[in-house]
């Protein structure tokens, strides 16, 4: 999938996260978490394998994280790329795209 | 050096007699020679102490560079008097290496973070270190590391010498001309002293900050005018509304409750729970969740409580006012109801911070408690306790009473949710060991019930009441389950706070925190 424009996903509650993507041309990942010193880099890894699956290649991904579980992050990120490319509309394809 | 909760002290710290924690009571039956304060006498007739203002104060007293200066907590968040007398001595008076010996820091205190920031405050002891103090501590602003001290820890200290207060400059919402002080009776009423009175016997020089004049004698007192050297009078001394912050909410939370109530239950099927048994909570939301369970345990049996210790809420007010309890002790107001009740009720009496759980006295009240309910930040399989430190490694909690009460009391329990957000507050190791897990006897989380496996006793106890309990091994790797193995802290080598035990030895320290890289 192809961010083609500005979304975001989620919120800034206790247990969240949110989400933003933007078209660019390389691909950049900003993690802000308030948990970071314990699950920083598991975060970051649980991102990554998810844009990965989602065949994202390019874009500025921002994640401000509140402490939510992976699942979380994992659903974040992928309704931020939905969003961004007009597929969040109809046929979501929840985890089918993450599976894929 | 290697201690008896597992932590290796670093050797360097163990110096002028300084010792590793050995174990629960291992100090008892030592004998402390008690530290004395150098006074000025005062013999002649006298008008009265007063003087015009906090500067006036501090040049009497002779405040110079590398002092140590001492307040109290009772007004919480809500204390405008420590930041006062602070930028009187930096600003005005320009003294430098400042030491600062409280009962605990918080919010409300964010221009002595700026002071640490700038190298002018360089050492702080205290129980509870919060808001930006301990970020600053935590990032190694201070020259000597830190030192945290339980509440029975700090009377302990200072009557053995250990911290020597120069100057006590002690808020209280009345006084009178000659020092007779109390925290009841004025304008900002923050109810119990008892965090005051022994600075007000320890220290050198003692200032009584009011904002509440009234007519001599002032008593019944908190602080003596026998041990009060000036009283100065200024417009408002803290803000009592602020005294009860979130961390002593009253819960609404179907999740805590429900932990609240298995607690209860757990502490009616001991055989501690009899007529005239003694119980003290902690001012987390679920622990104090506690006290409205027991009163059907207490109908239901027939029995009424002796006494209540400690930090006091509305809760266990409204108990006594029902006829459920005999006495409160109280050190220390949560709420607006508490200090009223403080004020009104001849069964509800103040307590000194010494008189509540000094290890180092004749026997303090803790010594005769039967049920401690506390909360956690985290608690490991060993049952270690942390309230002092975040997720972060960053200093921002406070011991409080949590060691001395779960050390003296016959049973303590832990209440506390499995996971809060993404962390798991039942662990394998707790980043900080402020209570050791051998003072702990039963866990309670929201996914079931863990003992101590020392407490045989009390496994019997909850078998015969149907109670269902688990390993506490089991807890944490359901926790894990749930919000993943969390890295292990980075942290450099510098030790940027020392976490005594009660009786003076070194339980813990920590360490300044690495700054985080995503790539590693």
């Amino acid at each position: 999938m192809v961010i083609e424009k500005t979304a975001v996903a989620g919120t800034l509650e206790s247990s969240d996260v949110q989400v933003t993507v933007e078209p660019a041309a390389d691909l950049a990942l900003a993690i802000e978490s308030s948990v970071l010193n314990q699950y920083g880099r598991q975060i970051k890894a649980t991102v990554e394998e998810t844009l990965g699956r989602l065949g994202v290649t390019t874009g500025h991904v921002s994640v401000v994280d509140k402490g939510a579980l992976d699942c979380t992050i994992k659903a974040r990120v992928e309704a931020a790329v939905f969003r961004s490319c007009d597929a969040s509309a109809s046929d979501i394809p929840w985890g089918g795209a993450v599976r894929s | 050096m290697i201690n008896a909760v597992g932590r290796d002290i670093p050797d360097y710290l163990l110096t002028d007699g300084r010792e590793v924690y050995q174990g629960r009571f291992a100090k008892d039956g030592r004998v402390i020679k008690r530290d004395s304060p150098a006074c000025v006498v005062r013999e002649k007739p006298t008008a009265d102490k007063l003087v015009g203002t906090i500067r006036e104060a501090c040049e009497k007293c002779g405040v110079h560079d590398g002092m140590t200066i001492s307040f109290h907590s009772e007004f919480r968040n809500g204390d405008y008097t420590a930041s006062q007398v602070v930028k009187v001595l930096v600003e005005e008076l320009g003294v430098r290496d400042l030491r600062v010996a409280a009962t605990s820091l918080g919010d409300a205190h964010d221009l002595l973070a700026d002071y640490i920031e700038q190298g002018i405050i360089t050492h702080i002891e205290s129980s509870g270190v919060r808001g930006r103090i301990g970020e600053a501590i935590s990032h190694g602003k201070l020259k000597e590391p830190a030192i945290i001290r339980s509440h029975g820890g700090r009377p302990r200290a200072m009557m053995a010498g250990e911290v020597h207060v120069d100057v006590a400059f002690l808020a209280a919402a009345t006084s009178d001309k000659a020092g007779n002080a109390s925290g009841t009776g004025g304008k900002s009423n923050c109810g119990s002293l008892g965090f005051a009175i022994p600075d007000s016997q320890y220290a050198d020089k003692v200032v009584v900050i009011t904002d509440c004049l009234v007519d001599f004698p002032n008593v019944p007192a908190s602080i003596k005018c026998e041990d009060v050297d000036y009283v100065v009078v200024v417009d408002q001394i803290g803000d009592p509304r602020r005294i009860a912050s979130k961390e002593a909410r009253f819960t609404q939370d179907p999740r805590e409750l429900m932990m609240a109530e298995r607690a209860a239950d757990i502490i009616a099927a001991l055989p501690y729970f009899t007529d005239g048994f003694s119980f003290q909570t902690g001012a987390g939301g679920p622990s104090l969740a506690v006290n409205r369970f027991l009163e059907s345990h207490m109908r239901e049996k027939g029995i009424k409580m002796g006494f209540a210790l400690g930090g006091v809420t509305g809760a266990i007010c409204n108990l006594m006012d029902k006829g459920l309890v005999g006495k409160i002790l109280d050190t220390q107001d949560f709420d607006l109801t508490a200090i009223k009740h403080l004020e009104e009720n001849p069964n509800h009496v103040e307590m000194s911070q010494s008189e509540y759980a000094n290890p180092g006295s004749k026997g303090a009240y803790v010594n005769y408690l039967d049920y401690m309910v506390l909360s956690a930040l985290e608690i490991d399989t060993k049952f270690n306790v942390n309230v002092i430190t975040g997720s972060d490694g960053v200093v921002r909690g406070a011991p409080g009473g949590h060691p001395d009460t779960a050390a003296s009391s016959k049973c303590c329990i832990i209440v506390t949710p499995l996971v809060r957000g993404r962390m798991a507050t039942v662990c394998k190791d707790v980043t900080t060991v402020t209570t050791p897990g051998e003072c702990v006897d039963v866990l309670v989380t929201d996914y079931g019930t863990a003992v101590n496996p020392a407490r045989q006793d009390i496994i019997d106890c909850l078998d015969a009441a149907g109670i269902p309990h688990v390993s506490i091994e089991s807890l944490q790797e359901r926790a894990y389950a749930i919000v993943g193995e969390p890295d292990p802290l980075e942290w450099e080598d510098r030790v940027v706070a020392v976490v005594e035990a009660r009786d003076g030895t070194i339980l813990d320290v920590i360490r300044q925190i690495k700054p985080y890289s995503l790539d590693k």
